[in-house]
């Protein structure tokens, strides 16, 4: 029986085989050929050695989770046996370096025999075992080498020609002995399908993609897996898009380098992962006390502590919600996919200029660091706002300008330091209305008042929950974060009779929370069921405080994977 | 501009004759001496005494966390380069929880100006011992004498790459003036070193002790300020002299001289509208 279109292929061996930058090729050649993809890294903390695992799901429908099952696996030592060989599906077959890798029995009928080692030193050198694998397993899905050849060119141009020579070389050297030693009837076949315009891209770079699209300007971090991409990517561009990209000497320098050039008038955001966010978390409420607009992304990470750093978990929603001493507003958002994490990234700096507050992006390392095909991202649609931002002849026209005038939407106009008129204090003091330390009673509780209702006013405007499936269905499934990509995957695998029951709700803007409409949803249903990877479900508990219902089907993983489509499609079905 | 330019009608909240007053006079004489006016200055205080100068001081401020000033004020200039940016911190906030951020802002020569009021103790929550306490300090949390030694924050301002390093008292206002001008006008980060007598915790490291012990540097014709092996010889002297005065000095580039994208117009002043990021995406095609 043959798969038509689908593909679930793992490629593993140690750190430093090639394994990631193998699998990004392979990525872009169905995306040139017109599928859809979703790649998924496996990797402990470290530079070489360990065990690395890189698969791809291809479809031809928008991809966005993980199967557990694998069609191809290719093992480039012997660990990748031991480990994943019993990820294999009926059918499946693991394409195994006959140099060095040995297989048991019972696996022998699924085996693919090819002398990788042999093969890549014959093309110039045994690194490039990944890429005799490619070509290998091109020729067992029906894909011809046009694509291939144009993507490892482009992938080793500037390593000069005898480099893109030899990899071409082996890709062929790969392809050739499947035709050769291999009859062509296998379970997965993928031919050249019209190529979309899309991208292959992950949630870190798209969401800094979008925040540069809405007019960022200043973004400071330190290194912390797995939010690193988004400086790195950053800090690439920074000089050619005339933006300023620093490398912080830690965390809480980060937030207060951000919350300086923010003052100054800077579109400024900060990224970081649970820990560093821990570290920045008094300079959040000194953000939220000045009212300095800030946009502070977490891609979260196993936790506590150092915990499971390379790993997926959304356990931190809670710690976003509370963190910092005292009362102030935040506004709190979690994208599900690269497209929601491009299209937030450029509205948080409008909200944070806007409302004045710290907006806190919640992702996590699941579509932070794996890849996606989205449709290239456009930018007609966006608009920059800049809130009550004054200009100087705005300025000149106020006499004894408040930087904290108590209003009735609880926005006060900001000026800029360096304006005529407008000078102020940014005071981590309780102040009044000019910025002055002030202790009074009256005065403190017209501020408290002030920056609270903030979130009133931004509540009058806020993006409903979105719904999938049958809006009138009486079964729900809530979720929020990355988890979207697993559900919508599973819930189309459904049969339509079965998906006519069942709706998703996701929520993407967490906090201020939408109260009504979450309660007319889950008051209206029949059957809830909450999904979250974490232990102890903070949404669920969100939910609980906020409508005072209370979930109580949960599904929750905290494992440091993320949920498994068959896992999902398994739930659904008895739902 | 005048010195009172810079005065707000908030009464100060210093103890009558805290050393707080000459540096808080000192920095007003030497902003209107440089001819700025209070909307180009941005000060960024820390907490502490030093710190609640920002009520009674006229310019754009920052009111920091403790131990934070710095940082910030890196980021305020980094995005807009017209302002005149100073740090006024603490002692215990500069050389405690902020000396992480000194030895990194030190490194990085961002082009501001950082002035420590050095009273070797934390006078706004009674007293304590502050980093710079010399060796042996008895207060409420170390009653039997502070074990560490003290921290010198001009012998470390050197090691860290400090290009412009000055030491300055309360009860010489006149000197301290012309060090912060000279400061202000340096290219590059500036550290002054600030002893500032607390009258009402700090019994020992007095007035009187100071103008019995502080000798200027400029007296000494032969010093060369440009010379970082003299200045750090001169900066480990303590005890029975204080030397005070600018150490050192060099015109080494700033950070924002190594960010070509910041050359021409201020970062802040360029125009923010939606970036086209068409031609970012064929990286991901």
């Amino acid at each position: 029986m043959k798969n038509k279109n689908k593909l679930s292929w793992k490629i593993a061996g140690e750190a430093g085989f090639g394994i990631k930058s193998a699998g990004i090729m392979f990525g872009k050649i169905f995306m040139k050929a017109g599928y859809e993809i979703f790649d998924y890294v496996e990797y402990p903390s470290l530079i070489r050695g360990g065990h690395n695992t890189f698969q791809l799901i291809v479809g031809t429908h928008s991809v966005n989770s993980v199967t557990k099952g694998v069609d191809i696996l290719v093992a480039l030592n012997q660990n990748t046996v031991y480990s994943n060989i019993t990820e294999l599906v009926p059918g499946g077959v693991v394409i195994y370096d006959k140099d060095k890798v040995k297989l048991t029995a019972k696996y022998k009928a699924q085996g693919i025999a090819i002398p990788l080692t042999t093969l890549a030193k014959q093309a110039g050198g045994e690194l490039m075992r990944n890429v005799v694998a490619i070509g290998a397993t091109l020729a067992l899905v029906d894909q011809d080498l046009k694509i291939a050849n144009q993507i490892v060119k482009n992938n080793f141009k500037r390593k000069g020609e005898k480099i893109v020579d030899n990899n071409l070389k082996a890709l062929k050297l790969g392809f050739d002995f499947i035709k050769k030693n291999f009859k062509q009837d296998f379970l997965c076949c993928l031919p050249t399908l019209e190529a979309k315009n899309n991208i292959l891209i992950t949630a870190n770079e798209s969401l800094a993609l979008g925040a540069l699209a809405g007019g960022l300007n200043f973004y400071v971090a330190y290194p912390m897996t797995p939010s690193s991409s988004i400086l790195h990517y950053l800090a690439s561009v920074a000089q050619k898009l005339g933006i300023v990209v620093k490398h912080a000497e830690d965390e809480i320098g980060v937030i207060n380098m951000a919350l300086g050039a923010s003052h100054a008038g800077a579109r400024a955001m900060v990224g970081t992962s649970g820990g560093g966010f821990a570290l920045m978390v008094e300079s959040l409420g000194l953000t939220g006390l000045t009212e300095t607009p800030l946009v502070i992304v977490n891609v979260q990470r196993g936790g506590p502590a150092t915990g499971l750093p390379t790993w997926t978990e959304q356990a931190d929603m809670q710690f976003m919600l509370r963190a910092a001493q005292g009362v102030f507003p935040r506004i709190v958002l979690a994208p599900g996919d690269a497209q929601e994490a491009f299209d937030l990234g450029a509205e948080a700096l409008n909200l944070a200029e806007t409302y004045q507050l710290p907006i806190l992006i919640l992702s996590d390392k699941l579509i932070a660091e794996g890849n996606s095909t989205v449709p290239a991202f456009k930018t007609n649609h966006l608009k920059i706002n800049r809130g009550k931002l004054l200009n100087q002849t705005q300025l000149n026209k106020i006499k004894g300008y408040k930087r904290y005038k108590v209003t009735n939407d609880g926005i006060s106009p900001r000026a800029l330091p360096g304006m005529k008129n407008g000078l102020f204090i940014a005071n981590s003091d309780e102040h009044n209305e000019y910025g002055f330390s002030e202790e009074g009673s009256a005065n403190r509780i017209a501020q408290v008042d002030k920056r609270q209702r903030k979130l009133d006013t931004f509540a009058k405007v806020l993006p409903e929950p979105i719904i999938y499936g049958n809006p009138k269905a009486k079964k729900t499934i809530v979720i929020w974060g990355s988890t979207k990509g697993v559900l919508l995957d599973a819930y189309t695998e459904l049969k339509s009779r079965q998906q006519k029951k069942i709706k998703i709700m996701q929520l993407q803007y967490i906090w201020p929370f939408a109260t009504d409409f979450v309660k007319q949803v889950l008051n209206k249903s029949r059957k809830v069921l909450l999904v979250e990877n974490n232990s102890n479900a903070q949404l669920g508990q969100l939910i609980a405080q906020e409508t005072g219902i209370i979930i109580k089907d949960k599904l929750l993983k905290y494992d440091g994977r993320p949920f498994y489509r068959e896992e999902i499609i398994k739930v659904l079905k008895k739902f | 501009m005048k010195e009172a330019d810079f005065t707000t009608k908030y009464e100060s909240t210093w103890c009558p004759g805290c050393g707080n007053f000459g540096l808080w006079i000192a920095m007003k004489q030497a902003l209107a001496e440089l001819g700025l006016k209070p909307e180009n200055v941005l000060m960024v205080y820390g907490i502490g005494c030093s710190g609640n100068g920002v009520n009674f001081t006229k310019t754009y401020a920052w009111h920091s966390l403790h131990g934070r000033a710095v940082p910030t004020a890196v980021g305020a200039k980094l995005a807009n380069k017209e302002l005149t940016v100073i740090v006024m911190a603490g002692d215990g906030d500069g050389m405690g929880e902020g000396m992480g951020h000194f030895i990194h802002a030190l490194r990085g020569n961002a082009d501001i100006t950082y002035v420590v009021h050095d009273n070797k103790t934390y006078s706004l929550t009674t007293g304590q011992a502050a980093p710079t306490a010399n060796k042996g300090y008895k207060a409420k949390s170390t009653p039997e004498g502070i074990i560490e030694q003290a921290v010198n924050p001009v012998s470390l301002a050197l090691a860290a790459g400090g290009s412009f390093v000055a030491r300055g008292f309360a009860g010489q206002a006149d000197q301290l003036k012309e060090i912060f001008k000279a400061a202000i006008q340096h290219k590059g980060f500036s550290f002054i070193d600030a002893l500032q007598p607390c009258i009402t915790f700090n019994k020992i490291n007095t007035f009187k002790w100071y103008l019995d012990r502080v000798y200027s540097l400029d007296d000494n014709s032969e010093y060369n300020r440009t010379d970082i092996k003299q200045a750090f010889k001169e900066s480990l002297i303590w005890g029975k002299k204080i030397p005070v005065g600018i150490f050192y000095q060099n015109n080494r580039a700033t950070y924002s001289d190594h960010l070509p994208q910041l050359k021409g117009k201020t970062l802040i002043k360029r125009p923010v509208q939606v970036r086209n990021v068409a031609p970012l995406l064929k990286e991901f095609s």
